[in-house]
């Protein structure tokens, strides 16, 4: 296995949207073509193709060829619920990792139109009450046993949270939906780009409290894509292109381990932290280095929640951490600058590559009104339940400017 | 030895036992106890493959809720979904029952399970659910 890094050649999302004219092979072939030409590469310099989605049918990825390149390249369709994109991109850079290719492209997309509640499973009414599944159940039990919802199962994550923890309450989570719609206001490619007060949000309809309708991520379309080339190739390649590429300085997937409460309710905590470490460690950096994060906020409540596993602030001090404006784009660690997944929107398997997107967008310094000034490495980081966490640190190229 | 469930009904998940004093059942590992709802193969904490039936106490704390108003059609709303935690450290997922205003869901507060019924097949067969109110 090679000990050289693996880097971000090219880069491109399309705007999370709703896009009922386009099909998930347009959006997702528009990403791509728009990353081939970001990084001056094509699609014959690819040696691997990892595609992510959650709902497209199986042998996506080799659709998607049919539309930007059937060169017989290995393709790996990917599906891991929401940390499916940061997956595609983990295949291609082991990929590479292991000397098995010396570029490749990773994509991830998802239509999902007005999908509306995501639920843990769809309700079908039994005739005949029969066991079944190895619950023996006989009959849905989302909303009888508990919510299998996902505003209602990352809602009790936050007020488990606050159980545990001292200054959280419906406010702090609030704060987070207004930093994020806040901040989507500068991001042209987010699916919502209008500031709302904290007023607005309290007081919008109530999805699973304490997760109300703007506290929520929108269901939407999108696509994402980026080129990974090894160090050895990326040095063969004219100098301004070196200049703009961005090294992957940890890439980490982890699942969640053994928990007592894991079976009733999804531990988001534990393999975030164990990601955070890891990646951390690969790097040599920690959170303090870090000059802005892309986290999965999913719900708001989730974003608070992420703040201590992985590391911003002290285990317990999210409240005290939002409270203080410390994840606000012109505080300590800016968080969500592109307005996370609660304005920018959460297309599934898009999601993971857009957020590596993001922080190379601003590592590059190209980010426009949105830049954070003078970042030099970022973390992106997804969760997907079931559960699968993903981390991705990225750090501006230390080559210097051509004269 | 457990009242036998009443012909007419069935309880809404196996690990549910019926009768005059209603508990969960779980299945725990033989290697290091962890418990489980569901059939398992090995245990997924230690790799144990061997299992015992063990009742799982009724009273339980309050550790995580969240007020449903968007579920499932025919599912009333707003309900309290909950996560648990019975005085013999297993946690439960289910309903808060028996409160007249959901937002008087409070961390912390001690519950007690109990069952209801709630529905009825095409046999005239009732599902019996259970849930925690307040104790």
């Amino acid at each position: 296995m090679s000990g050289d890094s693996v880097w971000v050649l090219g880069a491109n999302m399309t705007r999370f949207a709703r896009y009922p004219e386009l099909d998930a092979l347009d959006l997702a072939s528009q990403a791509c073509l728009d990353a081939f030409a970001d990084g001056g590469v094509g699609v014959h310099d690819m040696d691997i193709l990892a595609a992510g989605s959650l709902f497209q049918p199986p042998g996506f990825g080799q659709r998607l060829q049919k539309q930007i390149g059937q060169t017989g390249i290995p393709v790996f369709n990917v599906t891991n619920a929401c940390a499916t994109g940061a997956t595609a991109i983990r295949v291609a850079y082991m990929a590479i990792k292991a000397g098995e290719a010396e570029m490749g492209l990773a994509v991830g997309v998802e239509q999902m139109g007005k999908m509306g509640l995501l639920a843990g499973a769809s309700r079908s009414e039994r005739k005949v009450y029969e066991p079944s599944g190895r619950h023996g159940s006989v009959t849905s039990v989302d909303g009888i046993l508990g919510t299998e919802t996902m505003p209602g199962v990352f809602a009790q994550a936050g007020t488990g949270y606050a159980y545990e923890n001292e200054g959280v309450g419906f406010e702090q989570f609030a704060k987070v939906a207004y930093k994020n719609h806040l901040h989507s206001t500068l991001n042209p490619l987010a699916q919502y780009q209008k500031e709302f007060s904290l007023e607005q949000i309290m007081g919008s309809p109530v999805q699973s409290y304490p997760n109300t309708t703007l506290m929520c991520c929108p269901t939407g379309d999108g696509a994402a894509a980026v080129v990974l080339v090894s160090q050895e190739r990326l040095r063969s390649l004219p100098k301004d292109v070196q200049q703009r590429a961005v090294k992957i300085s940890a890439s980490v997937l982890t699942s969640d381990p053994w928990v007592e409460s894991g079976q009733v309710q999804p531990d988001v905590n534990t393999l975030t932290r164990n990601a955070a470490a890891q990646a951390y460690e690969a790097a040599g950096v920690g959170p303090e280095d870090l000059g802005l994060v892309e986290l999965h906020d999913c719900f708001a409540t989730a974003e608070l929640i992420h703040y201590g596993s992985l590391g911003l602030c002290e285990r317990g001090g999210a409240g005290e951490f939002i409270d203080s404006g410390a994840p606000f784009r012109d505080g300590r660690i800016p968080v969500n600058v592109s307005g996370g997944l609660i304005s920018k929107g959460h297309p599934i398997g898009a999601t993971g590559v857009a957020n590596v997107y993001e922080v190379t967008t601003h590592l590059r310094g190209e980010a426009g009104d949105r830049q954070i000034e003078g970042a030099k490495v970022g973390l992106a980081h997804v969760i997907g339940l079931g559960s699968a966490c993903g981390i991705h640190i990225l750090e501006k190229s230390s080559i210097p400017q051509a004269a | 030895m457990p009242e036998a469930t009443p012909a007419n009904q069935v309880p809404i998940v196996g690990y549910l036992q019926l009768g005059d004093d209603p508990y969960l059942l779980a299945n725990e590992c033989a290697g290091c106890g962890a418990r489980y709802f569901d059939r398992r193969n090995a245990c997924a904490r230690c790799g144990e493959t061997g299992f015992a039936e063990e009742r799982v106490a009724g009273a339980a704390v309050l550790k995580a809720f969240s007020v449903v108003h968007n579920a499932a059609p025919g599912i009333p709303v707003p309900y309290v979904s909950a996560i648990v935690e019975t005085t013999d450290g297993t946690s439960v997922r289910s309903n808060v029952v028996g409160l007249d205003d959901p937002m008087k869901a409070e961390l912390g507060m001690q519950v007690e399970l109990t069952t209801y019924v709630c529905g009825t097949d095409d046999d005239g067969t009732e599902c019996v659910a259970f849930g925690y109110a307040p104790a």
